[in-house]
């Protein structure tokens, strides 16, 4: 088999790793996935392709590497233009797209972490509610964005789909730990409604981890950082 | 169909001068609304009721909000005068490394201008990895953008306002000209540059503010 002119270096964990394996297969681009083990010492691959940040994902394209998820994301819509578009066309539209999909990155999922830190019930219930603030707000998103269709894309999924989607694994877990049921049928019924489509639709086939399996990983990862500071 | 384009900035905002020094070099003309962040307008907290702050474009009545969002969206809706390269993988580098200046290159400059003693060695240590980079980004050309002020200019043209400021105040040397000449020399060129060098907001207020700004961190106690 010739080698792909398009590696990922990725993990099946990481939802910024996801969400390019999402773009991939929205475009059907034939890749190499090549799986960075979250656990032990970063690969050699990986220090030469991202010296920066060390970090996954990183695409490898005609051997030239590209880092940070949402940039790999727009990089793959704009190289790989025959198959159906990941952000929209429309100038004004693009700005919304990039203006949530930063959103959900920086100011969300930050605060969904410090769930984990929280050190008390009262610390707990404080991030709560920041947390459930963010997703009335990312409601009323897509509501305007999806204009009474099935996605933030409209009748396709689009770039906001794929980045708040390649969470959903991890959403799941965090209810399984005890945390709030964030995309709750009575708060954020459009939410509600779009996760299940999100999780029926073949681009998510394979590539969102069970929330059991994530929740292994989790407990296995948390024993692992407690044993190294004990 | 006359064009409604508004800028809500403030007088020294540096994401905010990004979209000033961008709306120049495609020539649009616009109104502006300078804000008091302590007392904000209702237009504001209308446009960007999610984060409160400037700089929006406000485009035929629609609110664009984040300096960098802002920018892609000028050059898609406005062809003249492109700011970002026309290859997606340069196109992607440019990205990658105004994010990078945001997220590492500012932050290391903001903390080894507000630190003290240990924790200010390190910040000016964190901040000469950093400018390594930068400065590796420079190799050849004049400007980031090559030989024109591009996207990346604008991401990172806060340097060439705001080092020296912060030089001047804390006596720091923050980049060094002999350690960092095509820095050095690229904010030389691009504060100098005659479509960019009349937009600075005046200097002995910046001067002003930003001592201010660093009075409480020196007044923290270390303990």
């Amino acid at each position: 088999m010739a080698p792909s002119d398009v590696q990922l270096l990725g993990s099946w964990a990481s939802p910024f790793s996801i969400r390019v394996q999402m773009g991939l297969k929205l475009k059907s681009i034939e890749h190499e996935f090549i799986e960075e083990n979250f656990l032990s010492n970063k690969s050699d691959l990986l220090l030469k392709a991202n010296p920066i940040h060390k970090k996954v994902p990183v695409l490898i394209h005609s051997q030239k590497p590209i880092c940070e998820s949402l940039l790999i994301v727009e990089y793959i819509d704009e190289v790989w233009t025959d198959g159906p578009s990941i952000l929209p066309s429309d100038p004004y539209e693009r700005a919304t797209a990039r203006f949530w999909t930063t959103y959900i990155d920086q100011t969300w999922f930050p605060i969904m972490k410090e769930l984990e830190k929280a050190a008390n019930d009262e610390a707990k219930a404080t991030v709560i509610g920041k947390v459930i603030e963010c997703v009335v707000l990312l409601e009323a998103a897509f509501e305007k964005c999806s204009k009474g269709k099935s996605f933030f894309g409209g009748d396709n999924v689009g770039y906001i789909d794929i980045v708040l989607g390649s969470y959903l694994g991890w959403i799941k877990v965090t209810e399984l730990v005890g945390g709030p049921n964030l995309l709750d049928g009575t708060r954020t019924p459009g939410l509600a409604g779009w996760a299940e489509r999100f999780l029926s639709h073949n681009v998510v086939k394979d590539v969102v981890p069970e929330p059991n399996k994530l929740l292994e990983f989790y407990m296995m990862v948390k024993a692992a950082r407690a044993s190294s500071s004990a | 169909m006359a064009e409604e384009l508004k800028l809500f900035r403030t007088w020294s905002s540096r994401y905010s001068l990004r979209i000033v020094q961008a709306l120049k070099i495609k020539g649009l003309e616009y109104d502006t609304v300078l804000e008091d962040l302590s007392n904000k307008s209702d237009s504001l907290l209308k446009y960007n009721p999610i984060h409160k702050k400037v700089p929006i474009l406000v485009h035929n009545g629609k609110p664009i909000c984040e300096s960098l969002v802002i920018l892609e969206y000028i050059d898609e809706t406005w062809k003249q005068n492109p700011l970002l390269p026309q290859d997606p993988y340069e196109k992607a580098m440019a990205r990658f490394w105004a994010k990078f200046g945001e997220e590492k290159v500012l932050v290391s400059i903001w903390s080894a201008f507000t630190s003290q003693g240990k924790e200010q060695e390190e910040a000016l240590a964190t901040t000469a990895n950093n400018l390594k980079f930068i400065e590796e980004q420079l190799k050849g050309k004049k400007f980031f953008g090559g030989e024109i002020i591009g996207y990346l200019d604008l991401a990172f043209g806060w340097m060439a306002n705001l080092v020296s400021i912060f030089e001047e105040i804390s006596n720091l040397k923050l980049v060094d000209a002999e350690l960092f000449p095509l820095l050095s020399t690229w904010m030389d060129n691009f504060s100098n540059d005659p479509v960019i060098k009349e937009l600075w907001p005046p200097r002995d207020r910046m001067v002003e503010k930003f001592k201010a700004m660093r009075e409480p961190y020196l007044n923290k106690v270390i303990v």
